[in-house]
């Protein structure tokens, strides 16, 4: 093993890492605000896919210039998901973790369904890409240019989330709900509105990976449950709720994924991660940033 | 003939229930602009029943509130803060792992992007020094003392009306507490009116125009501060003589 294939595991990593970090990211926002797993987080990766791919097909527009789109697309649909069905499941009066689970466990089902009705299962794949297919190379370093850009990407929605967080009404409004949702009308904020808000921004986020992932991976109605196993893993390492936390922990297993493949064949590169996530569960449960 | 004005707080019939427990029956109560009101009782007597019914974080059952002669029973907590009634409740319930200063940010969350949205800062700060040198800690790593003062602070920046303190006392250094009530004649003082429930029933009514004593969810006893006092029901049950 040469020191340059070393290099190259850890920069090809690094990149998938960055897309994995902005997939997980609206999990862990939508769990760390109202302690709700949301189960379709998958199924709206796939959605914003199949509507990347879609729009282009219709606009002849670049997918990465559509990303913005796919983040309002996708906003929308996080908004009604909390507004009209997870609103409802979380007044049950018994078994509430029960009921959410399948409330959002129903609404992935609903909607792997929906595509394969409509979309069929066939796997599709957007054409004409600027970015498809490019590489460019650095010192002797491969690196796919769709990836580079997705990570850029990531980057760049990772520092517009912190500004948001640490700067903004919203962002304060937002950290409170987290800390005391029962409490935040004390100061006049309306919880409903915070957690509206809450699930179309954790649906947005993966809407923009969605945007990013469609110009370099097949898409068809399972492709988001693939995704949606490593986000948990990710979320689970980085610390449930912990939004920094998915942007540490994404890296983490796109480094293991990556050197995972240097060892192992590819059809076993998961067993890197999943080895990687028992290990948290064991030794460090409620993950890197997380608290319990 | 001259109108009176109507109270600030007019509270009529009011019951609310928990799982079909009758938690408060019947309450009629008035808090006139200015004053200070104590609620009085024993555990379980309804006093942060009734509190957290007009807050708005519990439903009435049956009976209204009025503010100002409007009604807003039954309507949601976050509208009950915009319509001027500060409410810090037992627990305090501030932000634990926030600063000390995003919680009172967060306090005037109503007025934000408003350029006078920090002015009742400087009035928290007279009342409450101790705050202003903790800004940047977390609210968890204060003592209760200085929790229930940020707890308070963080409803005035609200701007309320009507401020709502549910035992400001309770597990508080017994020097703070002196302090906690300085602070509300000084509150009043501002002009903001105080409805008060509390157990220390010789201290609040030291510093109270008017009071209600409570007992299982219903008024046994109202009057001026010193009439409870002198009430040989009240001396036998809470003052022990």
């Amino acid at each position: 093993m040469t020191l340059q294939t070393v290099v190259q595991v850890i920069a090809s990593g690094l990149l998938m890492g960055l897309i994995y970090g902005l997939i997980a990211v609206g999990l862990s926002l939508i769990f760390g605000l109202m302690d709700v797993v949301n189960f379709a987080h998958g199924e709206m990766l796939m959605l914003a896919m199949y509507a990347s791919f879609g729009l282009v097909l219709v606009s002849g527009i670049d997918p990465i210039l559509l990303a913005p789109l796919m983040v309002a697309a996708l906003f929308a649909v996080g908004a009604l998901a909390y507004l009209g069905i997870v609103r409802f499941a979380m007044r049950a009066r018994a078994n509430l973790g029960m009921v959410q689970i399948f409330a959002t466990f129903g609404l992935a089902v609903g909607i792997r369904g929906m595509a394969q009705l409509l979309f069929t299962p066939d796997y599709r794949s957007v054409p004409n890409v600027w970015l498809g297919g490019r590489t460019v190379s650095l010192a002797g370093i491969y690196l796919p240019v769709p990836q580079l850009a997705g990570a850029a990407v990531s980057i760049l929605a990772f520092g517009a989330l912190w500004l948001l967080i640490t700067r903004t009404d919203l962002g304060k409004a937002l950290e409170a709900t987290r800390e005391d949702a029962g409490a935040v009308a004390l100061v006049g904020i309306d919880k409903n509105r915070v957690f509206t808000i809450g699930w179309g921004l954790g649906a947005g986020l993966v809407g923009l990976a969605g945007a990013i992932l469609s110009i370099f991976y097949y898409i068809h109605p399972d492709v988001g449950a693939s995704f949606a196993l490593v986000a948990y893993v990710t979320v689970a390492l980085g610390g449930f709720g912990s939004v920094f936390g998915a942007l540490a922990a994404g890296i983490g297993v796109g480094l293991v994924e990556a050197a995972t493949t240097l060892i192992l064949p590819p059809s076993l590169k998961s067993i890197g991660i999943y080895g990687l996530y028992l290990l948290v569960v064991l030794v460090r449960p409620r993950g890197l940033f997380g608290h319990l | 003939m001259l109108l009176e004005a109507p109270p600030l707080l007019e509270v009529r019939d009011l019951t609310t229930a928990y799982q079909g427990l009758v938690a408060i029956s019947g309450i009629s109560l008035d808090v006139a602009e200015g004053e200070i009101v104590a609620v009085a009782g024993a555990n379980g007597a309804g006093k942060s029943t009734l509190l957290k019914t007009i807050a708005g974080s519990e439903r009435p059952r049956s009976g209204t509130v009025k503010l100002d002669g409007r009604n807003i029973g039954g309507t949601a907590g976050h509208l009950i803060t915009a319509a001027g009634i500060a409410y810090v409740p037992e627990n305090r319930r501030l932000f634990p792992r926030l600063s000390v200063a995003d919680n009172l940010r967060l306090g005037s969350y109503l007025f934000r992007g408003k350029p006078d949205r920090e002015e009742p800062l400087e009035r928290v700060f007279r009342l409450f020094p101790r705050l202003n040198e903790r800004l940047s800690q977390r609210a968890e790593t204060l003592s209760g003392g200085e929790q229930q003062m940020l707890a308070i602070s963080r409803a005035l920046m609200t701007r309320p009306r009507l401020l709502m303190l549910d035992e400001p006392s309770q597990g508080i250094a017994p020097k703070l507490v002196d302090e906690i009530f300085d602070a509300v004649i000084a509150i009043r003082a501002a002009g903001t009116t105080v409805l008060i429930v509390e157990q220390r029933l010789s201290e609040v009514l030291a510093i109270a125009d008017r009071g209600y004593v409570l007992q299982t969810g219903r008024v046994v006893i109202q009057g001026s501060a010193k009439d409870i006092l002198d009430h040989t029901d009240v001396r036998k049950a809470y003052l022990g003589v």
